[in-house]
């Protein structure tokens, strides 16, 4: 046993390999890079959340001590234009701005005060519109886009001005009556991802004329994609590379710096270093969409759902980013993990100009699940049924079907879960009178325990792993099979899965160790430049589709050292590489919201969660005493690291 | 201007603009980047250092301020090249992801355990209330001092 747990392979509880450079300070994240001659880039971002630009004036930046560039739209070399899904963010904005915080202009400067002091002098003449603001009105108003980008693109086509996506799934019988009825509204703000590492990063020019753009990322080389053309460079002249990652959440999954560092080190012919403050990070990615939920359930007194209706409202912002996937998820599990016969869930996401957003951990389903499970505890209390009773109920299992249509296959254990986590102890009541801290308000030392009330809650969380509708979702590997300096075998895995702190390069060396048998496994840079396509450290994905394409390429290198007659020499080397895919989905109709093939969504994952939470019914104060969880994880290829995961997903859902 | 400093045991000197901070300082002029800019205004911690001796947010220090003192950054945290016990625990029991709040979280515990070898659940949460972390959910920092305080 002692020599496998030394090897670390798949299932063993192993220490992160970057585990030692982080707690000593070595770990080189993307603000803690430096060039030779390295310029500070700054960027000069509109105030006015909808207006016209009617003039740009830099010359009194470009004057100012220690400048090397002040950059407009104008020099933009390539396509203006950019976005994960359709080309419909400026690179820096030109005739109008979208929203408060719009990028508009760049600096390059020898200091970075000197480059935010000279970007206070660019003159902007703006002409302030009446910006969309309510995402109920925004079909209604002026379109801020009137290209209407998303049309033609397989959807449901809505002309209607601002509407990015309008999907509608359904199902049955929408009209089927039950028993009992229960309506709710629900309203949901925006969240930030709020990672501590700040949007930043270093443009290297290569002295050829394209660029090497270290950064913090979730997907290499769609940045790459989305920056050469805007660079009018070709794919190859742009390599990303991927810088150390202080944290994502979905929040990295646009560009941030990466066109704007590449534009000011192509033209100053220095590297340039872009390190947003905090509060520029609040304006640097995209946030999780606020929504507005109309949901009614229909069941039957023995408790089991007739019919669900739903109208899911989210609000865009001012460009698509990924929004239409993430109204898709939000309408795909609006009913949450049950099973259900009759289903109407309309979903509309509109432009707005309020802040973009697109990914956060959750990705839309997070936004139905809450409507979706209070929903739950009304039909449970309309039924005088226990809530948790009525989950289990109508628990989903293998062989139901999704308001899509799509019939569940493999595994899928939302009863167990759901009885898991009911059946975890909660804590004991406290005594009174109690510390402070231990009461809702804390050391505000609002309430002495007046009025302080406890509860027990319980929901159920439903969402997809990878990517939905058709996407060909693929990720790459290359290994490399040598013979070390003392003759053993030795492998150097090469794969761009973004490593942003969930653990994926553990992952990837445990599977390349459990498939070589040896311990001898180094895990190259993460990098455009040597390996293809990762696809993206997003929808829960990364373990599976690495260790599939590690394991693929692992696979066929033995078998190829093993016509080799299992020995390497000298100088001798394997190196091939392997791209894993899984099983293809296919879009949904367009009008009934239907699977058009047998799945639109590739495989899922469930958790319970239940929380004890005392309120201050006066004050509205809570506190949050304790919570339990029971998920459904696969296979466990790194048991702490999965610990990790729900520890800090769960502190997440918290705010 | 210039200024005089030791950090980690070394003396530096250093050219600095009198706007910057001494975390600024430390990143820029002195390429010590462990200490973090996640905020860079006093809220998350992530800046930690001990400045003679007391531990403060370096981005709230003027590096100018620093002039003739003695900082103690991440960097300068384990000795003769070992590793300190709270760096060990905070590796072994998962308390990194993406490790952007570990460095100040490591100043922080290392000075709280100087102050207090047993230092209870709440006495933690105390000490370490200035330090943000959003991977971790914190449960496992918890074991990283917990561990770190019974093997001191």
């Amino acid at each position: 046993m002692s020599t496998k747990l030394e090897l670390g392979r798949v299932g063993e509880a192993v220490r992160r390999i970057d585990a030692i450079p982080k707690v000593t300070g070595e770990f080189a994240y993307s603000s803690d890079l430096f060039g030779a001659g390295m310029l500070w880039g700054h960027t000069l971002r509109s105030q006015h959340a909808h207006a016209l630009i009617h003039s740009l004036d830099i010359s009194r930046a470009l004057a100012m001590p220690g400048i090397h560039a002040v950059m407009t739209h104008d020099d933009v070399p390539g396509d203006k234009r950019y976005g994960l899904e359709f080309p419909d963010q400026p690179v820096l904005a030109f005739d109008r701005v979208r929203y408060c915080g719009e990028p508009v202009a760049l600096v390059a400067a020898e200091h970075p005060e000197q480059a935010r002091r000279a970007a206070a002098k660019i003159i902007l003449e703006y002409e302030p519109l009446e910006p969309v603001v309510d995402m109920e009105r925004a079909a209604d108003q002026e379109p801020i886009h009137p290209q209407l980008w998303t049309l033609g693109h397989g959807f449901r086509d809505d002309p209607r001005p601002n509407v990015v996506r309008d999907m509608r799934i359904r199902r049955g019988d929408p009209e089927a009556a039950g028993d009992v009825s229960v309506e709710g509204y629900y309203e949901l703000g925006i969240q930030d991802q709020a990672f501590l590492g700040p949007e930043s990063g270093l443009a290297v020019p290569d002295g050829e004329g394209g660029v090497d753009i270290y950064v913090a990322t979730q997907w290499l080389h769609v940045d790459r994609d989305q920056v050469a053309p805007c660079l009018g460079l070709r794919k190859e002249q742009v390599r990303i590379h991927l810088a150390g990652v202080g944290g994502a959440f979905g929040g990295r999954e646009d560009l941030s710096m990466q066109v704007h560092g590449a534009m000011l080190a192509l033209h100053t012919n220095r590297p340039v270093k872009f390190v947003y403050t905090r509060e520029e990070s609040f304006f640097g990615h995209v946030h999780r969409h606020p929504a507005r939920i109309w949901m009614e359930h229909r069941a039957n007194r023995d408790g089991k759902l007739v019919c669900v209706r739903a109208r899911i409202l989210v609000d865009g912002g001012a460009y698509a980013s990924s929004s239409t996937a993430v109204i898709s998820n939000a309408c795909s599990f609006a009913v949450g993990p049950y099973a259900i016969e009759n289903a109407l869930i309309e979903g509309t996401c509109v432009y707005t100009n309020n802040p973009p957003c697109g990914a956060m951990r959750g990705f839309g389903a997070v936004q139905s699940c809450f409507a979706a499970e209070a929903q739950m505890d009304r039909l449970a209390a309309a039924l005088e049924l226990d809530p948790v009773e009525l989950r289990l109920r109508n628990a989903l299992a293998p062989g139901d079907s999704l308001p899509t249509g799509q019939k569940i296959t493999g595994a899928l254990p939302v009863a167990e879960v759901i009885s898991r986590a009911a059946a975890l102890p909660v804590p004991e009541p406290e005594e009174l009178p109690r510390d402070p801290i231990r009461l809702p308000g804390g050391a505000g030392n609002t309430t002495r325990g007046d009025g302080v009330r406890r509860g027990v809650g319980f929901a159920v969380g439903f969402k997809n792993i990878g990517y939905s509708e058709g996407f060909d979702d693929y990720t790459a590997a290359r290994v490399r099979l040598f013979a070390d300096a003392e003759g053993e075998l030795a492998a150097e895995v090469h794969c761009a899965a973004a490593e942003v702190g969930q653990g994926v390069t553990n992952v990837i060396v445990q599977v390349a160790r459990t498939e070589l048998e040896t311990a001898n496994v180094v895990l190259a840079p993460h990098t455009t430049g040597s390996v293809d396509s990762a696809g993206s450290s997003s929808a829960s994905r990364m373990t599976w589709m690495a260790s599939g394409a590690v394991q693929a390429a692992c696979r066929a290198a033995k078998d190829e050292l093993e016509r080799r007659g299992g020995r390497l020499g000298s100088g001798e080397e394997i190196d091939l590489e392997r791209v894993y895919r899984h099983q293809r989905t296919a879009p949904l109709d367009p009008e009934t919201g239907q699977v058009t093939d047998e799945r639109a969504h590739v495989a899922f994952a469930v958790a319970a969660m239940r929380v004890v939470a005392e309120v201050d019914v006066e004050l509205g104060l809570t506190r949050v005493v304790w919570i339990g969880t029971a998920q459904e994880v696969g296979k466990a290829v790194n048991p702490q690291a999965v610990y990790g995961q729900i520890e800090g997903g769960t502190a997440q859902g918290l705010g | 201007m210039k200024i005089a400093l030791t950090v980690n045991g070394e003396p530096q000197e250093t050219a600095i603009w009198p706007g910057e901070s001494l975390l600024y300082a430390l990143r820029e002029r002195l390429g010590l980047p462990g200490s973090k800019n996640a905020c860079e205004q006093g809220e998350c911690g992530s800046c930690s250092v001990l400045l003679d001796g007391s531990l403060v947010c370096a981005c709230l220090v003027l590096a100018a301020q620093a002039d003739g003192h003695d900082v103690v950054t991440v960097e300068g945290i384990g000795e003769d090249g070992q590793l300190h016990a709270v760096q060990e625990a905070f590796a072994e029991t998962g308390a990194v992801q993406c490790g952007f709040c570990t460095p100040g979280l490591i100043v922080s515990t290392v000075d709280l355990l100087a102050r207090n070898g047993e230092p209870s659940d709440d006495e933690i949460r105390e000490a370490l209330s200035g330090n943000l972390c959003r991977c971790t959910g914190y449960q496992k920092i918890f074991d990283a001092v917990r561990l770190a305080a019974s093997r001191a």
